[in-house]
């Protein structure tokens, strides 16, 4: 298992758990991000924070310490659609 | 009178109730409600037009804008609640739109009906706030908004099943084509009429049983029955706003929480993973037949449009050219506005002149009304030409695309990617930059860009800085002048820094905002809701602050007028005008100087003799350690209302009349000149410093605080901001000067 923030470009995973019960991590969980569901990553700001992700059909941007409270499986590289 | 407001609401129920011919005729109050990005405000403005009420709900900063609609000869007064991804709310800001739907806000009463805006191209986690909203139990219309964003990514909906599967009306718009507006209004009058649908109840048997206890042990403390959905809030929400209010009146409660949440931990329910848990499963069920889109993601233009704008090189370019021709736009396309705003200021003002002899009355008439409506409107233009650029950049979608270039940079002081914008547009001006913060949900984030936006260098400073420069530094030496104006500007960021880092961890402390945020994809903005925003927060500034910076503007020309004989001045300035007014003759031209010369001398008496001058006297002591005598400091009181006023007060007081400008050589010479009694000079380098670092860091401007005022909804945060302005300007000076004479 590995968090969300350590996915490059492109990778994507599928999500196991958002740790925490504040604030973030319950924004986290409305926005979508729940057990079971694809994320894939978009690509960083240019300062390298936030991060720009794809979940459930819309992007949302992460900063990487929000990213780090997503448990997510060991990504697989996104191919090309099919 | 509360009881008479509850009598009459008691009865306004029982009509209800009685279902009488009468209440049709009640306005209806519908609360409209959406993720942001939905086009809500769209569709507010759309069925509503220009006219809505703004105003703010007490106690927080959230804004309340009500606008009536007419359907079927039936009023209907639209609430618009601030864009939210969910009713779960964990601030007094977030409270208010969870008590207007549940009619526990006061002032906007018992609430008919809901109006849910959605992006159907986004239909999954938009109806996460749909299924709380359908735990109101309230008759509610959904809409779905933004068809053809859904079209272009290939996603179609089945309308009518959706609509029996919520059990609620459900209509297609296109808000900002001004498509399918009036079946929203049909919807509306026609579900408020039908029974209401039974709320959602998407927990476990467990869970409502938890709810009916909480429910029981709340009802012995106070008579008021609890809502279940803030039942619901309140076993949900760890730390929430619902939590931590109850327990203000309940000692017991955080300890029965703990209990809940870990009885229903064991049976299965994890607070708070839960709800997001059985809303979405819920959200899939529903959707399940009702959505059909393409196989692979399609790629839309806005996907590729994205790839360039959080580009790591041409994503930022682009960034700073869009928000250079922003800056420019108040920095220097809108002087020429502003010059046409005084221009007919000056001649209104010499209209009046003309028409009235001299004495109070025609002073309070052209140096307090007319220069104080003058000194509200001037920041009309650039309160305009931000927010259309703003306007487009939000409507666009890329405004959450310039917080997510800059969030790495701001969080550097504290704040988040969204306080760039505003920060960076009160280099020209804090009023705009103090409106704009409204981009900023997060509380703290917004107070603290709020009270640092004045520190930013705005452009009324400059006349005050290149009077002092233009005195000490010889226009040969370029680069000298140069880098003192840019040390100047730099000055208020450096300042900025450490204050916001105080702030947030003095006055704003608590845990750090979630910047989890969506990246809308582009559209074009719409020109109509361009138009309205511009329109909205001039009227918002005129109508709201400009009252009050008139006001001031006003007090300060008593201060510098009373006490004193005017009469003397009076006849000068009347022989003056006779004399002006007979033809230019040579003869009389020496004798016209000779009275001018009188009359500026007679004014600066004055002016030395009235309040301001006399507070000014008094306050000298104060202002020696800064190098200042007591000239430079009425210049810095009567400059309250706005710091460029400094200069046609110096003028004043050096007997030149109000009329100099900080280019004026009679102004630069009397200064020169100016000595104390001891003969030594007033002015040298180390006072000019220390003159402008006191207006670099000072809260000389009326205008900005009294939109603090409005913005904040307190008198707190002005107040607030003037005291620690002053106190940083005062010491800044301090040091400059006594650091500055060691070395001059």
């Amino acid at each position: 298992m590995t968090t969300l923030d350590t996915l490059k470009g492109g990778e994507r995973a599928r999500i196991v758990a958002v740790t925490g019960d504040d604030g973030i991590s319950i924004r986290l969980m409305e926005m979508g991000l729940t057990e079971g569901e694809q994320i894939e990553l978009l690509g960083f700001a240019p300062l390298g924070d936030p991060i720009e992700f794809l979940v459930r059909g819309y992007r949302i941007s992460l900063r990487c310490s929000e990213a780090r409270r997503v448990q997510v499986e060991p990504p697989q590289i996104s191919g090309k659609p099919a | 009178m509360p009881p008479f407001k509850n009598a009459l609401s008691a009865l306004r129920s029982r009509l209800m109730s009685l279902k009488q011919p009468a209440a049709q005729t009640r306005p209806l109050t519908v609360a409209i409600i959406g993720n942001p990005n939905t086009g809500k405000s769209t569709l507010f403005n759309s069925l509503v037009g220009m006219k809505s009420r703004v105003g703010n709900f007490p106690g927080v900063t959230v804004e309340k804008k009500i606008g009536r609609v007419r359907w079927n000869g039936r009023a209907i007064d639209l609430v618009d609640l601030p864009g939210t991804y969910s009713l779960s709310p964990r601030t007094l800001d977030e409270m208010v739109s969870v008590d207007v739907l549940l009619s526990r806000q006061q002032e906007v009463g018992e609430i008919d009906a809901i109006v849910c805006i959605v992006d159907v191209s986004n239909l999954e986690r938009n109806l996460y706030l749909v299924s709380q909203v359908l735990d109101l139990g309230l008759p509610t219309v959904l809409v779905l908004n933004m068809q053809d964003v859904a079209q272009a990514r290939g996603v179609s909906i089945d309308a009518d099943r959706l609509s029996k599967r919520l059990g609620i009306p459900v209509v297609s718009t296109e808000a900002h084509r001004r498509r399918g507006l009036d079946d929203v209004r049909r919807a509306i009058d026609e579900t408020v009429n039908q029974r209401p649908p039974q709320a959602l109840r998407l927990f476990s048997d467990e869970f409502y049983q938890e709810c009916d206890l909480l429910s029981a042990m709340l009802a012995e403390r106070h008579a008021a029955d609890t809502p279940l959905y803030l039942l619901e809030r309140l076993i949900v929400d760890v730390g929430g706003q619902v939590e931590n209010q109850l327990a203000e009146r309940h000692d017991a409660l955080p300890q029965v929480l703990r209990e809940v949440r870990q009885r229903l931990g064991e049976a299965g329910c994890r607070v708070p993973a839960i709800e997001a848990k059985v809303r979405y499963s819920w959200i899939r069920d529903v959707l399940e037949n009702v959505v059909t889109r393409p196989q692979a993601r399609l790629v839309t233009a806005s996907d590729k449009i994205d790839r360039i704008l959080t580009h790591r090189l041409v994503g930022l370019l682009i960034f700073a050219v869009l928000m250079l021709i922003v800056f420019l736009s108040i920095f220097i396309w809108a002087e020429p506005f502003m010059n046409a705003i005084e221009v007919g200021q000056t001649w209104m003002a010499s209209m009046l002149t003309g028409l009235m002899p001299p004495g109070a009355l025609r002073s309070l008439l052209v140096d307090g009304l007319i220069a104080g409506v003058g000194g509200v409107i001037i920041f009309v233009p650039q309160i305009a030409f931000l927010f259309f650029f703003m306007a487009i950049l939000e409507d666009c979608g890329y405004m959450a695309r310039a917080a997510f270039l800059m969030d790495k940079l701001m969080t550097k002081i504290g704040l988040s990617g969204k306080s760039f914008v505003p920060l960076m547009s009160s280099f020209a001006c804090a009023i705009p930059g103090v409106m704009a913060t409204r981009v900023i949900e997060n509380r703290r984030d917004r107070m603290v860009t709020i009270l640092v936006a004045p520190l930013m260098s705005c452009s009324a400073r400059l006349p005050v800085y290149a009077l002092m420069i233009a005195l000490f530094v010889p226009a040969e030496e370029t680069l000298k002048r140069g880098l003192l104006l840019f040390g100047m500007y730099w000055l208020g960021v450096v300042v900025a820094i450490p204050v916001a880092w105080i702030l947030k961890k003095t006055f704003f402390r608590g845990e750090t905002p979630p910047f989890v945020m969506e990246l809308p994809s582009y559209k074009w903005p719409s020109p109509r809701m361009v138009i309205y925003r511009v329109y909205d927060r001039s009227k918002a500034f005129v109508t709201r602050a400009g009252t009050l910076i008139f006001a001031t503007t006003i007090v300060v020309w008593a201060g510098g007028y009373f006490p004193g004989d005017h009469s003397e001045l009076d006849r000068v300035q009347a022989q003056l005008e006779t004399l002006q007014a007979g033809g230019s003759a040579d003869s009389t031209a020496d004798e016209a100087a000779a009275l001018i010369e009188r009359q500026n001398k007679l004014s600066g008496e004055l002016i030395a003799g009235s309040l301001l001058g006399r507070i000014g006297h008094a306050i000298e002591p104060a202002v020696r350690p800064l190098g200042w005598d007591w000239k430079i400091g009425v210049g810095a009181l009567a400059s309250f209302p706005a710091r460029e006023v400094i200069v046609a007060t110096m003028g004043t007081i050096y007997s030149l009349g109000g009329e100099v400008d900080e280019q004026s050589e009679g102004l630069r010479g009397a200064m020169q000149a100016s000595t104390w009694p001891d003969g030594r000079k007033v002015y040298s380098m180390p006072v000019a410093l220390s003159i402008m670092v006191f207006f670099a860091l000072c809260a000389q401007c009326a205008a900005t605080l009294m939109v603090i005022k409005r913005e904040t909804n307190s008198w707190r945060w002005p107040v607030f901001t003037f005291v620690y302005m002053t106190a940083l300007a005062y010491l800044g000076a301090l040091v400059t000067y006594q650091v500055a004479r060691l070395f001059v």
